[in-house]
């Protein structure tokens, strides 16, 4: 059996990897791109089917590399089946999903679990990241070794900081011999302690304690020592403030391997958001206020930011529907994500290649993952976007299985029409 | 006959925020009438007849609830106080299904105190009645703010133009919060005067003078505000000691001495003596403590009487 062609003609290309744009068609041949032909038409093969993609954008699929799941643990918030859904209607081809579930994913047969079911319900790649220490407590390391051999792409306490430098320390050493991706969250808690959302002006209206951006820097500067200390391969997870763009900055400057991201929430939305006590908008790191969201955004403009995740956490009725200092921290994130970033895009702070590079180029790199470039030889992991149809989020067109996003209701500008893994089409927008 | 009363536009009573100055001085007028009732020997009056106003608390209070409680009863309603620390939130159900189960008995007023900020708003979002905030967290309170003005009101002719020193632990205040927004609104100068430690964070970007000093907090206070010393709540150290917090920041009459020589003294209850205030200062002359419980009774009525024109079941 000859492998399956599709040809998606008439298309507008973006390369984040080359940085190229401009019309052009790709030959997709079974499970890779065969063929990227800029400007002329390729060489129609025979009994090649044909799309045309009316001028819409063709770019590599998306590789998030921050989403919680449910499974295993707790299935009604989501599982792999429905978060891979999710993904697939916002673009997403590649999900690193977090250990934090129930059990914990820090045993070797936890990730075969894993890889297995998404293998059997996930129309998506899923890569699970395995803890950094056992249970997410903070003291021993887990597995590198074995843990990487069953297929966990990086190591990280999901939304729990390593506090005890003395263990990430030996955390940086034992993953060096590895090569293993360490990720933290950045955060000392005891300066977080009860605060709920940003310090500041704000907080202090409605009454809430605050968080300084400090709890963020502190444990970024710290880790930053660590890793010229230990060496090895080090991510920050998500960083909100002006304060730390400077500190990793600096430590790339210094020649560590240093890579850091932000959550789409923190580059679109600000504290002001949280308006009348919007427990969808209780997150970690919080949502700061507009002088670091503009930040962030320049630092991400500039490539100082390497990647965009979409920091996906479903949240039930029980975990939200509380008083704001009740609520759990989380929104949904990976449906909506390339919308909310083309936020940006329109409002001219961005260009499309080093948008779609930070969602898909660089955390592939950062992953080491095949994807993330439109090139021949690359998997055919592609997604086809208007980046200009408007449309306004109905939670109950939402395929995550819980509801919590920040941006219900809220007007979106660019839409993904259709999605492709590894060849296969995933997810065809109806009204296309 | 009395002229129509302007009506009072908000199906709620959720905080100072949002209320004009022009709705504060009608609450404020209301309550002044309802000071005379309360004075006289029949207490009694019939706006909320065949009303039924809970008291649903879910943190432990004496004054507020029982001055809740009389309001409600001098206005002729059926008072039914709910005390959470027995009920069903302690087997788990939410907020919300409490909200839901209350709402389902066609209740026409819910007076909620509750431990976090926000919560009375989440509650008021999911019940047909009117919701009168009672204490959200460390967010608000408004009828403590609105009886602290009535007293001032009535103690010194006006609000507008008074120096008025709010001392102690504003960060965990909600009282500190509303009358810095009634106080301000009606024009009256704001001082803050605490340790950095129990200060708000970006508080003097909204506008209000901060002291460290009491010394310099006071000097030409018309009104010195002495706030409760929230032991209870705190699970940092934000002061070293009681000793030292009351050497420095206990008002006594040396630092009474400070602020105008009538200046009037204030403490919304329940007072920790020795602590924040000394049982001399508390008792004396220039006090107003037992006033504004008084006063509470009143405010309550008149807040409970503007909010009747709003309220379902007709």
């Amino acid at each position: 059996m000859t492998s399956s062609r599709t040809i998606l003609t008439n298309a507008r290309l973006v390369d984040p990897a080359s940085g190229r744009e401009g019309p052009g068609a790709v030959l997709i041949a079974g499970e890779t791109i065969a063929d990227v032909a800029w400007g002329a038409l390729p060489a129609h093969p025979e009994g090649a089917s044909v799309i045309d993609c009316g001028g819409a954008v063709v770019a590599p699929g998306l590789v998030d590399m921050r989403a919680f799941v449910g499974e295993p643990g707790a299935e009604h918030r989501e599982t792999l089946g429905t978060l891979s859904e999710a993904a697939a209607v916002g673009g997403v081809t590649t999900v690193v999903c977090m250990p934090d579930t129930n059990p914990v994913v820090d045993d070797p047969a936890i990730v075969d679990y894993i890889l297995r079911r998404a293998r059997d319900t996930a129309i998506v790649r899923i890569h699970p990241a395995a803890a950094l220490t056992k249970g997410l407590h903070g003291e021993e390391l887990t597995e590198f070794g074995l843990l990487g051999e069953a297929g966990a792409i990086a190591f990280t306490d999901g939304v729990k900081p390593v506090t005890n430098a003395r263990v990430m320390r030996r955390a940086l050493l034992y993953a060096r011999d590895l090569d293993a991706l360490l990720i933290n969250h950045c955060e000392e808690p005891t300066l977080v302690g009860d605060g709920v959302m940003n310090e500041g002006e704000f907080a202090s209206r409605l009454g809430l304690l605050g968080i300084p951006r400090e709890a963020e820097t502190i444990a970024l500067e710290r880790d930053m020592r660590l890793v010229r200390l230990a060496r090895g391969r080090y991510h920050a997870a998500l960083i909100s403030c002006a304060d730390s763009v400077e500190i990793v900055a600096r430590a790339k400057d210094a020649g560590l391997a240093v890579t850091c991201g932000v959550s789409i929430n923190n580059l679109t939305l600000n504290e002001n958001d949280i308006g009348d006590y919007r427990t969808f908008l209780r997150l970690s790191p919080p949502l700061r206020h507009e002088d670091d969201r503009q930040a962030v955004i320049e630092a991400l403009a500039e490539g100082a930011i390497d990647v965009i995740v979409s920091d996906h956490n479903p949240q039930d009725v029980e975990t939200k529907r509380l008083p704001f200092a009740e609520a759990a921290n989380g929104a949904l994130g990976i449906e909506t994500m390339l919308s909310a970033a083309l936020r940006l895009y329109h409002a001219g702070r961005i260009d499309l290649p080093r948008l779609l590079r930070a969602m898909s180029t660089r955390p592939a790199e950062i992953l080491g993952l095949p994807g993330g470039r439109l090139a021949a030889g690359a998997p055919a992991d592609l997604i086809v976007f208007d980046p200009d149809m408007p449309y306004v989020l109905d939670k109950r067109d939402l395929r995550s299985r819980s509801k919590n996003s920040p941006f219900d209701e809220a007007r979106l500008e660019g839409r993904v029409l259709r999605t492709f893994v590894a060849g296969r089409c995933v997810h065809t927008l109806a009204d296309a | 006959m009395t002229p129509p009363r302007p009506t009072f536009p908000h199906r709620h009573l959720l905080g100072i925020e949002g209320l004009s100055p022009l709705d504060i001085g009608a609450l404020l007028d209301l309550a002044d009438e309802a000071v005379e009732v309360s004075r006289q020997v029949e207490k009694k009056k019939a706006t909320l007849r065949g009303r039924t106003q809970i008291n649903l608390f879910f943190e432990p209070s004496t004054r507020t609830q029982s001055s809740f409680e009389l309001a409600g009863k001098r206005l002729g309603a059926d008072v039914m106080n709910m005390s959470v620390v027995s009920s069903a939130v302690k087997k788990g159900e939410t907020l919300i299904d409490t909200a839901a189960t209350l709402n389902a008995m066609r209740p026409d007023l819910i007076v909620v105190r509750h431990h976090s900020a926000g919560a009375v708003h989440l509650l008021a979002r999911k019940v047909d009645c009117s919701v009168i905030n009672a204490g959200d967290g460390a967010h608000e309170h408004p009828t403590q703010a609105l009886l602290d003005a009535l007293t001032i009101r009535r103690n010194k002719g006006r609000i507008e133009g008074l120096t008025v020193a709010i001392c102690g632990d504003v960060l965990h205040s909600r009282v500190a919060r509303s009358n810095m927004i009634l106080l301000a609104a009606m024009g009256a100068r704001v001082r803050l005067v605490a340790p950095s430690t129990l200060l708000p964070a970006g508080i003097g970007r909204l506008g209000f003078e901060t002291f460290t000093s009491m010394r310099e907090g006071l000097k030409d206070a018309d009104i010195v505000m002495m706030l409760r010393l929230q032991r209870e709540r705190m699970n940092g150290s934000f002061v070293p000691s009681v000793r030292e917090y009351f050497r420095f920041f206990g008002l006594d009459q040396e630092k009474l001495s400070w602020a105008k020589p009538d200046a009037l003294v204030m403490h919304p209850g329940p007072m920790n003596r020795g602590v924040e205030i000394a049982s001399d200062v508390a008792d004396g002359a220039q006090s107003l403590i037992r006033e504004q419980v008084e006063m509470g009774v009143a405010v309550r009525m008149a807040v409970l009487e503007a909010l009747a024109t709003h309220l379902p079941n007709r």
